[in-house]
């Protein structure tokens, strides 16, 4: 009963003529970014966090419009897979394996529709699954003391690092840099600099919106340079948009089994959505055998993965929401918007701001519903925005990035700050180090340091106090176990062929 | 094999300078028991234990880029500087149209689509950030603007 009164509570902020209209915007907007090659969903929302804010947008909002983009942006990564081969964003790759041949015969419209249908499914099944979890994990958030959150900030990292990546000691090293570029600036505690070196412009520390937006977006258009925006290439037509019944009943199945998989791949730190999406295909794979065309086309194939990387999209929100460590690089930049609102994500967020939580979930609902009427009988607006070449969408991604930074500081110390982040991004991924460690690690950074002292100051310098609890010597296991259990069970499960920025999801 | 262990070398000693640059912290009479220098040294030591797991067994070399890539990547890197730091002075108009230009040229080297691209970026989103949006942007430089 309480659920369903918080519903209420979270449709009366939602259902207002401004709240949705942004939610119907940020669906549009996010469809469009999910879509185009080369923007996803972390670089798409780390671009727009600059702007909300300088909108002037409060907290409810600003966050209705940047999960709607969320959201679409998993929706709309799957148009461009299914036409151009070209995964329109990290999450989307397993959709090219079928919806690709489905599109080269003929099928174009059916795969868009399966697909959408399936991202809907995937997407309503996660956000109950919040909507049912997310309390619940609050309210067993209130027993985690500050040697608890050191502990799970730490199995934050070594999953990210165990699962996320292919080499732990450049997930390491990834998240040592920086957890080592948070600390800059003045100490929390006594309120001494600290690797300023006299340098006015750190006093501050990093900004995680400058990183972010380096990393994610500036990195992306440097990637564009030394392909020559090679890969927008021109894909298959697509004709008549039809709704294909019997191949809806019959995937049915199969988007239901990608939604659950995909929900607890979301909910595991370090997982997120393209995890989410590789283990419903695989899945899929398997429990149909012999009697699957994968790869050649199954319609199954395209409905697993869509299903469960939006699935995974809403599951990865609750230890973003509840516990305030966010699992993927979304999530993590998500998570810098709320920081950035002045809203310190965990379990007093479910008692202290109600109707930001449930008018976020109520939106959530809400903006699915857009998302899959803009998504088949509208989906054709889309396929027109993918013609837009690289060599004016990049550039126009770069001028909105130094915009909405400029906007936010108004020094030009941040702009070059951030151009140096683009190019450390750069290489960081040419040499195969995930950068979400890296945000992470500026994003949490100083919350992790400011525990470990705390806890130290409730234990009187007892590093012993750090597994002194039930809950802490579980969460020092799993961070553990996640981090070393991939380096042996990656020998018996091959992965397939990833891109270079498998981490970005 | 030659590139991670040059990044391994290369962060091994940003993270040997990181430590010593901890320990030089001022600490405050008022302290925890951990204090400020504790966790940048345990992040610098794991940063320089992990990078040598790099030099023992690095992966194989990513495919970099040719010459002419390099130059072009420069090129866009000094661009996006200059544009930072020219934003200010010079108003919003002119050094976007320069800097989108460029950068458009570096993807796609076409003279005449780089320069329309330039101009019609620059005056579009000039309008959505001014109009749409009501940012406080300078149109042109300072001195021009009276």
């Amino acid at each position: 009963m309480e659920t369903l009164s918080n519903l209420a509570l979270g449709f009366s902020v939602a259902l207002n003529p401004f709240t949705l209209m942004l939610a119907v915007i940020g669906a549009f907007m996010g469809t469009i970014i999910g879509a185009l090659p080369g923007l996803g969903p972390s670089n798409g929302v780390a671009i727009l966090i600059p702007l909300a804010f300088t909108m002037g947008l409060d907290a409810t909002s600003a966050l209705v419009l940047l999960t709607s983009v969320y959201y679409g942006a998993m929706y709309g990564g799957r148009i461009s897979s299914i036409l151009l081969n070209i995964p329109g964003d990290e999450p989307a790759m397993m959709t090219t394996l079928d919806g690709y041949p489905m599109a080269r015969q003929g099928k174009a419209g059916d795969a868009l529709v399966i697909s959408g249908v399936a991202s809907f499914v995937g997407a309503m099944f996660a956000t109950a699954g919040l909507i049912i979890l997310a309390p619940m994990l609050a309210r067993v958030a209130y027993l985690f003391g500050p040697a608890e959150y050191f502990a799970l900030y730490l199995l934050a990292f070594t999953t990210l690092g165990g699962v996320g990546s292919k080499n732990q000691a450049k997930a390491v090293i990834a998240a040592c840099i920086g957890l080592g570029m948070a600390m800059i600036g003045l100490d929390n505690s006594t309120g001494m600099p600290r690797f300023t070196y006299g340098h006015m412009h750190l006093m501050d520390g990093v900004d995680f919106l400058v990183a972010i937006v380096g990393l994610f977006a500036i990195t992306e258009v440097f990637f564009f340079i030394e392909s020559h925006g090679k890969g927008s290439a021109i894909g298959v037509k697509l004709a008549k948009v039809t709704v294909p019944i019997k191949d809806l009943i019959k995937t049915s199945g199969s988007m239901l089994r990608g939604s659950v998989i995909g929900f607890i791949a979301g909910i595991l730190p370090g997982a997120g959505a393209s995890l989410g999406s590789f283990l419903a295909y695989m899945a899929e794979k398997s429990v149909a055998g012999s009697s699957g065309k994968f790869g050649q086309g199954d319609p199954r194939g395209v409905a697993a993965p869509e299903a469960g990387n939006n699935a995974a999209a809403g599951g990865a929100l609750i230890p973003m929401l509840t516990l305030g460590v966010p699992g993927s690089g979304t999530t993590a930049v998500l998570l810098a918007l709320l920081m950035t609102l002045n809203i310190q994500p965990g379990p007093t967020l479910f008692a202290e701001h109600p109707d930001v939580v449930w008018g976020l979930i109520a939106s959530l609902i809400i903006a699915n519903f857009v998302l899959l009427f803009m998504n088949i009988p509208m989906v054709k607006i889309f396929v027109k925005v993918l013609m837009v070449p690289a060599w004016v969408l990049l550039p126009g991604v770069t001028m909105i990035s130094f915009v909405g930074i400029y906007s936010l500081s108004g020094s030009y110390f941040d702009l070059v700050l951030m151009v140096g982040f683009g190019a450390l991004g750069y290489f960081l991924r040419k040499l195969d180090i995930p950068t979400v460690p890296v945000i992470l690690g500026i994003l949490l950074g100083n919350q992790m340091e400011d525990n470990l002292r705390r806890a130290m100051v409730v234990a009187n310098g007892d590093w012993t106090y750090l597994f002194s609890s039930g809950i802490s010597i579980g969460l020092w296991t799993a961070a553990i176990l996640g981090f070393v259990a991939p380096m042996f069970l990656r020998r018996f499960l091959k992965r397939p062929p990833q891109p270079l920025d498998a981490e970005a999801d | 094999m030659a590139s991670d262990r040059i990044f391994g070398l290369v962060i091994f000693g940003v993270a040997l300078a990181y430590v010593a640059s901890a320990l030089q912290i001022q600490t405050s009479f008022l302290s925890d028991p951990v204090g400020s220098k504790v966790f940048p040294i345990i992040i610098g030591s794991i940063a320089a234990l992990a990078t040598l797991v790099l030099l023992i067994k690095p992966d194989e070399d990513p495919e970099w880029p040719h010459g002419a890539t390099w130059l072009h990547l420069g090129i866009a890197v000094a661009v996006l500087v200059a544009y930072a730091y020219s934003l200010k002075p010079l108003g919003f108009l002119i050094p976007t149209a320069i800097a989108s230009g460029v950068i458009s040229y570096q993807i796609s080297p076409r003279l005449q689509t780089a320069v329309l691209t330039g101009a019609g970026l620059s005056v579009g989103l000039f309008a959505i950030f001014k109009y749409a949006l009501g940012l406080g942007l300078m149109a042109l430089p300072r001195a021009m603007m009276g």
